[in-house]
């Protein structure tokens, strides 16, 4: 099912698509012709029983047609209006506006951002001294140099009577920290020059984003990097064009390939998909029969290519501070791009108990409430030693509802995607007032 | 009646600039370069006044200026912490610390002679 917003564009796309004229589309399921030509121009909104409908003629899931694309960028548009609330954006009309006007809403999303990306941007420029060591450390080189240039020039020149050996001495002092000086503020402008340089690119987008981005794009399928003949990291981010303009943005995907293509050598497209047609979307079990750790098999299953199959699965995972350091995201699961996330996914509840799988059946709010089966686990990443402080990252895979195996045993865990953006009234981890809500 | 002047400090050069400079002006100057052990110079040489690096390898100035107002001997000497940074958050540690006083790198040579005569009273 092409990706396209909202649900009334998806109506006409898919009925466009078998061929079907608007007429013969109404008149099959009880309504005007003109009723359905304001749904498939998302200027009003269909639920129960007329979506059961159409979409039985149309030949999908209704699940197929309904909002789970528009749950991101109503996200994004609450965040926007959070933002800037003098503009007094009219909250409870977030969702017509986005159907009326889906370039404008997109364009408020987009922008937002942009916004959010120049803010950290700049909070990171802003105090570049406390942040950036090398800078520091080069500014520190030349003020001790300037401090000793200034001292020794200034007994030489306003001392009074100075020993003509001290003299020599001074002036050689001050010949060798001339050529110090000279070299440390060559060095600093370059640094800050080269700085500058991919800082046309920097505060546009940062590098995790431009990964993502890219991986978008592909589906999070990186073929070149699977089987026989697997392409080194390094070139496949060399002839990507989307992954070498900044040093930073080549640096992390280099890193994040490389796991890719170790991940599929461990574990190959072809014996995972043959597992998951007899066994399912069942990491457990998949995790087992494969002989390999979860955090492994829920990557894999993140990373399978695209099938006809409408329904994706997602994955997120999370350093020990809680910070998202990868987000494939899934329609319907919104994953914030900057700022904290709800701290009752399961993602997090692993973090708390380290090695421990975690699973639960998560809703998330909305008109048409979306149901996802969420696996985490939080394994040691890098080193493991006795001397070392222990580093957990913690993954977690967000199974849609099509996709999940059956388990009826399993409890259902009201979650969110942000405090600021969620609306449940009565919910013991909030953190920050809602949009929606008003208040605690 | 020559004061002593410990100097902690480890850039070669401004080294020999204020080493002369104070010589000059009748003082007994000595100097060391290791933060580590700059407590332990500063309990061998009884310094009557100490000029205090905070960019010191091994060991920050605050931490040694912190640990020498906490011992008996040195509550009351006085020190001048010389720092690169002049914000006022820095000017605020060294006050906190118990500075005697904060002079901000590069100084000029009039200040930094008036500030040693005047932290020795003489």
């Amino acid at each position: 099912m092409p990706a396209s917003g909202l649900t009334g564009s998806r109506i006409r796309e898919r009925r466009t698509g078998l061929g079907l004229r608007q007429s013969a589309l109404a008149k099959a399921v009880g309504i005007s012709p003109a009723y359905l030509n304001l749904i498939e121009h998302n200027r009003r909104r269909i639920g129960g029983k007329l979506l059961v409908a159409l979409a039985r003629e149309l030949e999908v899931e209704p699940s197929a047609l309904t909002e789970g694309a528009e749950a991101a960028l109503l996200a994004e548009l609450r965040t926007a209006a959070m933002g800037l609330p003098e503009a007094a954006a009219e909250r409870d009309l977030a969702e017509e506006f986005a159907g009326r006007f889906p370039g404008w809403a997109a364009l408020v999303a987009a922008q937002q951002r942009r916004i959010e990306a120049l803010e950290q941007t700049v909070a990171a420029l802003t105090d570049r001294l406390t942040h950036d060591p090398q800078l520091a450390a080069s500014m520190h080189e030349v003020l001790s140099v300037v401090t000793a240039i200034r001292a020794t020039a200034s007994i030489l020149a306003e001392g009074g009577e100075v020993d003509p050996e001290w003299q020599a001495r001074f002036h050689r002092n001050l010949h060798e920290d001339s050529r110090r000086l000279a070299e440390s503020a060559q060095a600093l402008v370059e640094y800050l020059d080269s700085a500058g340089e991919e800082g046309g690119q920097v505060g546009v987008t940062l590098p995790q984003e431009e990964l993502e981005q890219w991986l978008q794009a592909r589906g999070f399928h990186v073929a070149e990097l699977e089987g026989e003949g697997a392409l080194s990291p390094q070139e496949m981010v060399a002839r990507e064009p989307g992954l070498n303009r900044a040093r930073t943005t080549a640096s992390l995907a280099a890193g994040w390939l490389a796991r890719y293509r170790e991940d599929a050598r461990r574990l190959p497209l072809e014996r995972l998909r043959e597992a998951v047609a007899r066994l399912g979307y069942a990491p457990d079990a998949l995790a087992r029969e494969l002989g390999c750790e979860l955090p492994l098999v829920f990557r894999r299953l993140a990373c399978l290519p695209d099938t006809s199959e409408a329904a994706r699965p997602g994955l997120v995972s999370c350093d020990a501070s809680g910070t998202l350091t990868f987000r494939k995201p899934v329609d319907g699961f919104p994953l914030p791009r900057y700022g904290a996330a709800c701290p009752l996914w399961p993602l997090y509840q692993a973090l708390a108990r380290p090695m421990q799988p975690v699973r639960a059946l998560v809703e998330q709010p909305g008109r048409t409430p979306r149901r996802f089966l969420c696996f985490a686990l939080a394994a040691p990443a890098g080193p493991v030693g006795f001397e070392q402080v222990p580093l957990f990252a913690s993954t977690m895979l967000i199974l849609p509802e099509e996709l999940a195996p059956e388990d009826p045993a399993a409890p259902l865990l009201p979650v969110g995607a942000s405090c600021r953006i969620c609306p449940r009234g009565d919910c013991a981890a909030r953190r920050e007032p809602s949009i929606l809500t008003d208040g605690f | 009646m020559g004061k002593r002047v410990l100097l902690i400090e480890d850039e070669p050069n401004i080294i020999e600039a204020i080493r002369f400079l104070l010589s000059r002006e009748g003082y007994q100057v000595d100097t060391h370069t290791d933060g580590s052990t700059a407590l332990e110079a500063v309990a061998a040489r009884r310094p009557d006044m100490v000029i205090l690096d905070v960019m010191l390898p091994n060991k920050s100035g605050y931490d040694i200026l912190r640990e020498l107002r906490a011992g008996e001997a040195t509550a009351r000497l006085p020190v001048l912490m010389l720092t690169a940074r002049g914000q006022r958050r820095d000017r605020e540690m060294a006050e906190r610390f118990g500075a005697s006083r904060f002079m901000t790198k590069p100084f000029s040579n009039s200040e930094m002679l008036s500030s040693v005569r005047e932290l020795l009273g003489s």
